[in-house]
């Protein structure tokens, strides 16, 4: 089944404006962050700033303290990926090889706790934090993060857990090893770009993470750069647009660094010819 | 292997103990945490500076500052009120306390505050932050709603700029962005993106009251004469005339700055704090200045929402804290913040300082408004945010771009309108 050249070409420009749909935004804020404010104000829009500047960002580091609040969000954004990933993995592979009526309950569960709006539970959460001293606390808003990531993280898993044919952990048993060694030397190298990718997942989204952040945290110095982004933004919306984009632009190189490091690790095809059908 | 998963386990204790709080030092000194929603450069190194100096000068209590940010304070006040975690000293704006207030969340200052300060700042500005008995926060700092006109146009065109002492009518007003317009530009453009605060602050000039508190205390939408003013005439405006561009009903000020530097438009009536944006953004050698917005029957007369400082009900530490207050609220202290967020202060010492009189950058202009700003209309009226975001800003909206009538304006900001109220006053 070979594709013709013009729907080739047509595939082609179809990612391509995908692309551009997807980059414009970022592409868009770069130019920002370089632009000082009277090119800012300017009706004509330019790509390229004409005059570019660097006191976008010294105003920004200047002002806010950006650098402290990206440790923070690293710190937390590390943690909740790393701890997620952990208590999700065994019980991803729970649920996927033993489909039991708990494990189909439990896969429900996951889905339907999807739809609750986080504006419901957080005042909840912060009776229980506060009671718990984890209000103002790096490990109170982690503990929140693992929750908030852990539902869709044993999903993604049990999906990835499911793909590692069970006739490879069969024929690892009959060569005598135990269900340890099964698990560390047979599933786990398989699962492994899965837990990539739901790490960074669970990464990603504490990185990015605003509302719990900002009501969890009030000492200054803890404070998550979401949070500190918000202080370039004055009422009525008004906004010191040009340190905002210098800023944003920092905050997402993290995110981009991570998916550059990692972005070979989450390939598929890992699992072709593990087995002969 | 088993080595792997130990490292592994060992590097997540490590890592997870590396988050551990901080924690606060038990010396015996009081600390107040003061959250401060100053965002400009120079209003954050005001108020910072004034922490400072404080806290040099009273070492036995410590004023801790925390940064907030307008985006987000009600949700995350609201949150810390309801876990018992909120702020000691706290900064907001005066149509944001009535729940809080009213919800037991804010101390009352009345015996808190010092005659000083209590007698500097007008009755006028006290009556913005007073539900029921009483007084839940400071009003501090204020902005009237101005014209920031282009000069060279003005100028050009030949029409009399309006003064405080003698400003347009809202007729007039319309005659003048009539003569303003043509060739693809705009006598006026309103930033109308949120169209309720700006009609009701504005049609206290001609008059209008919108809000009617009866006998028994309840509140009822009556939209008369005086209320129909400051509308029709962005109405026509937009619809009738074709002297206001109709592409900024959705924008928000800062989005019309660039049409008002690229001459597009003549005129944009703007908060009297969008001097700074100007200053920072306008092309060189652009000539600007600031003019009153017209005067009606009520002649200069505006609502305002002024900022506010208030004290938590938790807060352990009411008269250290009220004592901090009345630090930052000395009179030159006042001037400070007020330089620093482009405001007028709400102290009438503060507001005769020469530095605020000044004609650069239309201060004088502002300076000469204060007497005329008043509590904005919806101040304390209870139920004031649903009616706005479910029955007023889609009827006003619909109205000025031309898809209702004025008569199917005020049906719905009565009868719609009075039905939410109602649920608020049973």
């Amino acid at each position: 089944m070979r594709t013709s050249k013009g729907a080739r070409a047509g595939q082609y420009a179809a990612l391509l404006a995908y692309l551009v749909f997807l980059a414009f935004p970022f592409l868009w804020l770069v130019s920002t962050a370089f632009k000082p404010p009277r090119e800012l104000a300017g009706l004509r829009p330019t790509w390229i700033p004409e005059d570019p500047t660097l006191a976008n960002f010294r105003q920004a580091f200047d002002e806010q303290p950006l650098l402290q609040a990206a440790l923070n969000s690293l710190l937390a954004a590390l943690c909740a990926a790393l701890v997620a990933v952990v208590v999700a993995t065994p019980a991803a592979y729970a649920m996927a090889r033993h489909r039991t009526a708990l494990a189909r309950a439990a896969s429900g569960w996951v889905v339907v706790s999807q739809a609750f709006p986080f504006v419901l539970l957080i005042i909840p959460l912060f009776l229980v934090l506060k009671n718990l001293r984890l209000i103002d606390s790096v490990p109170g808003l982690v503990m929140v993060y693992v929750v908030w990531a852990l539902p869709f993280a044993l999903w993604m898993l049990t999906g990835y857990v499911r793909a590692v044919p069970a006739e490879l952990e069969e024929a690892a048993a009959v060569d005598g090893a135990g269900r340890l060694r099964i698990l560390v030397s047979v599933t786990a190298p398989l699962l492994a770009p899965g837990i990539v990718a739901t790490a960074l997942f669970a990464f990603i989204t504490a990185w990015n993470e605003f509302f719990f952040a900002l009501v969890l945290l009030k000492t200054p110095e803890k404070q998550t750069l979401p949070v500190v982004l918000t202080h370039f933004i004055g009422a009525e919306g008004v906004a010191d647009l040009g340190p905002l984009a210098a800023a944003a632009f920092l905050a997402t190189l993290p995110s981009l660094a991570v998916f550059a490091i990692i972005q070979r690790r989450i390939t598929g095809g890992m699992l072709a010819g593990a087995v002969k059908s | 292997m088993r080595t792997r998963i130990l490292v592994a386990a060992l590097a997540v204790a490590l890592l997870l103990a590396g988050c551990s709080s901080g924690g606060t030092r038990d010396d015996g000194r009081i600390t107040l945490r003061f959250q401060s929603l100053a965002w400009q450069q120079e209003s954050v190194e005001a108020t910072r500076e004034l922490v400072e100096e404080w806290n040099a000068a009273h070492p036995d209590v410590r004023v801790e500052y925390v940064q907030g940010s307008w985006d987000s304070v009600h949700d995350q006040l609201l949150t810390s009120f309801e876990g018992g975690e909120a702020p000691d000293v706290i900064h907001d704006a005066s149509d944001d306390l009535a729940d809080f207030a009213y919800g037991g969340h804010l101390a009352d200052l009345t015996d808190l505050l010092s005659e000083r300060l209590k007698s500097d700042i007008p009755p006028r500005s006290w009556q913005t932050v007073t539900f029921g008995d009483g007084i839940h926060g400071v009003p501090f700092l204020q902005e009237p709603r101005v014209l920031i006109a282009d000069a060279t146009r003005l100028k050009e065109s030949g029409v009399r700029v309006p003064t405080p002492e003698r400003p347009w009518s809202w007729a007039e007003f319309r005659e003048v962005t009539k003569r303003l317009s043509g060739d693809g530009r705009y006598g006026v453009a309103w930033p109308l993106k949120e169209p309720v605060s700006a009609t009701l602050n504005l049609s206290l000039s001609a008059g209008g009251r919108l809000f009617h508190r009866g006998a028994d205390g309840k509140v009822t939408v009556r939209f008369e004469e005086g209320d129909e003013v400051v509308p029709r005439t962005v109405h026509e405006q937009v619809n009738t005339d074709r002297s206001a561009s109709p592409t900024t009903l959705g924008s928000g000020g800062s989005d019309t700055l660039p049409g008002f530097f690229a001459g597009r438009y003549a005129m944009v009536p703007l908060g009297f704090s969008y001097r700074q944006q100007i200053v920072q953004q306008a092309p060189e050698g652009f000539d600007w200045q600031v003019l009153p917005a017209p005067a009606g029957a009520g002649g200069l007369t505006q609502g305002v929402s002024p900022q506010t400082l208030s004290i938590a009900e938790d807060c352990p530490h009411k008269e250290e804290a009220a004592a901090f207050l009345d630090f930052l609220l000395q009179p030159e202290n006042m001037v400070r913040l007020a330089l620093g967020d482009w405001m007028l202060p709400t102290g009438r010492t503060a507001l005769a300082d020469p530095a605020l009189r000044t004609a650069e950058h239309g201060w004088a202009t502002g300076t000469a408004l204060a007497a005329h700003l008043r509590p904005a209309p919806a101040q304390t009226v209870r139920g004031y945010p649903e009616w706005k975001d479910k029955v007023a800003t889609p009827a006003l909206q619909e109205y000025y771009s031309g898809a209702i009538g004025l008569d199917a304006l005020r049906e719905r900001l009565e009868e719609d309108g009075n039905l939410v109220l109602a649920r608020y006053q049973r």
